[in-house]
């Protein structure tokens, strides 16, 4: 196809670098707002400052870290392993 | 009366023609079907209609309801999507099992009695086991067969149940049944196959991405939606589905960051997303029974949407396997596009459909006071935007550039896909139009501004932890793998136990032989020895020789008679 020698934005890891800042400047715009503005929560813990952002990135690194370090040991076998 | 015409039969009849036509008579066939269904939907009132006397019972082809009307309709819109997506297949197989599928699910939600259900709960597990042997692999081959057994278990176990419920209650209408009836039980065993409960769920992973590329988007829709119905009929506000379903929507997420097979990655988000729904008919409010259902709605739609891309992949770059692929928004940029809409709406971002629908079951554990429940639908929830939100178009179309360069998806795909993407938006951005076809009145607001700032904090800081483990390096890398699940059970340990039995019975046998034949040797020997030609009993002894022992014998006697 005609692609194969074009250089794309994403190509270069400069630009990937950006999103990369972006997002973090988003997130941390987010987590502003909560000092702004009061969400109304069932429960009370779920409104302290920044409840969602940390349970969303500490759930996510442990999720991660808990798949590959545990459950990938214990059950990843090679591809071949049912047709052996 | 356009009521006694059982609606399923439809697409049914429009399977068994487009069976037999070809080209574009075909093509028109597979397309009126669904049209035809839906059109019919529209027109229905509520009430029992179709009754048919057989087997000394009085039969209920078609209960109306709002329940079972919600499922028929996105029945029929994810019939019509398949049709559409399945154009381009030549196969005739799978042109005609993918609306016979259809219809028979959609003749199982209408079903006013146990025995309908179960005839039609058994049709759908032969129709759509043809989608997975239409592959046409030995590998896909086995997978079917081990699909269908457990999809005709579930369907014994639903006709136990629903005998021993005829013989204890005298009805076999399908309606709320619980735990406690007689038969109940079993009735509850034959949805928990259908949804994947957890332990039961691996036939789902493991019979899904072995189906054809269109296959799966099929399988997809019916099955696993068909229990749901079941159970939110069945079994609202049963306490122990809420956490078999915080369950389900926990365990997968685990899998689904490990493997390398894309739509077996997928296959994982399902169990994940039918626990959301599981936990909410476990709830049993009608927020939360609402909130199941407008979920299974929209996840019928994001999930075909994201198994149609992953089928696109699969058709024009040969493979999904996360290992192989990357970079492919290059070539397939409309396919990148549909695919990021479908990762938006099963993450639930504001504006996209699992945003409305998804809330209404978290916002109903939450006001239950259900807080651990709460807290694993929350870790469900950033767990699923990680897995299959960002994972899935990661890997397929971004990551590092695999040097795969194919042509764009075909465009009945992509206007399939274009469909499915829209209606996602759209109940996203007009909720209002589901929640008007909810079975009970809906008074929840979806978009408040708590709402909305604390879901984006949730995805966005998600998506910030995908970015550092994959900047850092921690992120797994996909590796060409299979992964343990339980069907370990029956693909390894249960052959490893018959073969082990089988070794032990014929070492046995041996054994019995050995000893037998020892025993019979010795004897045979012993036989031989004295009675063979030398042997001391067949001895031709001499005349002289006879004499001696003769008067030695007399002689003996004599001694003996004189003492």
């Amino acid at each position: 196809m005609t692609t194969r020698g074009k250089q794309y934005w994403l190509d270069r890891s400069e630009n990937v670098t950006k999103i990369y800042r972006g997002l973090w400047t988003v997130g941390l715009l987010l987590l502003a707002a909560d000092l702004l503005m009061h969400r109304h929560e069932e429960f009370g813990w779920a409104g302290w400052f920044g409840f969602y952002a940390a349970y969303g990135f500490f759930a996510c690194v442990a999720l991660v870290l808990a798949a590959k370090e545990i459950l990938r040991r214990l059950v990843k076998r090679p591809e071949d392993y049912y047709d052996r | 009366m356009i009521a006694e015409w059982p609606v399923g039969l439809t697409l049914i009849a429009g399977g068994l023609f487009a069976a037999a036509a070809r080209g574009r008579l075909r093509d028109a066939i597979s397309l009126a079907a669904p049209l035809l269904t839906l059109a019919q939907l529209v027109a229905l009132g509520h009430g029992d209609f179709a009754r048919v006397h057989a087997l000394g019972y009085t039969l209920v082809l078609m209960h109306v309801d709002r329940l079972s009307l919600l499922f028929g309709y996105v029945f029929a819109i994810a019939a019509l999507l398949n049709a559409i997506y399945g154009l381009h297949v030549k196969d005739g197989v799978q042109r005609a099992a993918a609306p016979v599928y259809a219809g028979s699910a959609i003749a199982a939600v209408f079903a006013g009695d146990m025995l309908t259900l179960f005839a039609f709960w058994e049709l759908t597990a032969i129709a759509s086991v043809l989608l997975i042997w239409a592959r046409r692999t030995e590998r896909s081959f086995a997978a079917g067969m081990r699909y269908l057994v457990v999809q005709l278990v579930s369907g014994l176990l639903l006709l136990a149940g629903a005998l021993m419920y005829q013989a204890g209650t005298g009805s076999l209408a399908f309606g709320y049944i619980g735990l406690a009836a007689p038969g109940g039980a079993l009735i509850l065993a034959a949805c928990g196959l259908k949804v994947s409960f957890p332990l039961l769920h691996n036939w789902l992973q493991d019979a899904y991405p072995e189906a054809t590329e269109t296959g799966t988007v099929v399988l997809s829709a019916f099955t696993t939606k068909l229990g749901i119905y079941a159970l939110a009929r069945a079994f609202p506000g049963t306490e122990m589905l809420v956490w078999v379903g915080a369950t389900m929507t926990a365990f997968p997420i685990f899998y689904a960051v490990i493997e390398n097979d894309l739509r077996r990655v997928l296959a994982y988000s399902m169990t994940n997303q039918l626990g959301f729904m599981v936990t909410g008919i476990g709830i049993g409010t009608d927020l939360a029974l609402n909130g199941a259902v407008a979920h299974a709605f929209a996840d019928i739609l994001f999930k075909a949407l994201l198994f149609m891309s992953m089928g696109a992949v699969m058709l024009r770059a040969g493979t999904v396997k996360g290992s192989e692929l990357g970079g492919l928004y290059k070539s397939m940029p409309w396919t990148t596009g549909f695919c990021i809409v479908g990762a938006a709406s099963i993450s639930a971002f504001p504006l996209f459909s699992g945003f409305v629908t998804k809330s209404m079951i978290m916002a109903a554990a939450a006001g239950q006071g259900h807080w651990a429940v709460w807290l694993v639908l929350l870790f469900a929830s950033a767990g699923v935007f990680h897995h299959a939100g960002i994972k899935i178009p990661y890997f397929a179309f971004f990551a590092h550039d695999s040097g795969i360069r194919c042509k764009e998806a075909p465009g009945n795909m992509l206007v399939a896909m274009a469909l499915a993407a829209a209606l996602c938006i759209g109940i996203g951005v007009f909720p209002g139009a589901l929640y008007a076809l909810l079975p009970h009145a809906v008074d929840y607001v979806p978009y408040t501004s708590s709402h909305v700032l604390s879901q984006l904090q949730l995805l966005v800081f998600s998506a910030l932890a995908f970015s550092v483990l994959i900047r850092t390096g921690i992120y797994p890398p996909e590796l060409r793998s299979v992964n343990l699940d339980t069907d370990w059970l029956y693909r390894r340990l249960g052959p490893m136990l018959l073969r082990g039995t089988g070794s032990a019975m014929g070492m046995a046998a041996n054994a019995t032989r050995s000893t037998v034949a020892r025993c019979s040797g010795w004897m045979a020997g012993f036989v031989l020895r004295h009675h063979e030609a030398d042997g001391i009993l067949a001895r031709t002894l001499t005349t002289g020789g006879m004499a001696m022992w003769v008067a030695l014998l007399l002689a003996a006697y004599l001694l003996v008679y004189y003492l």
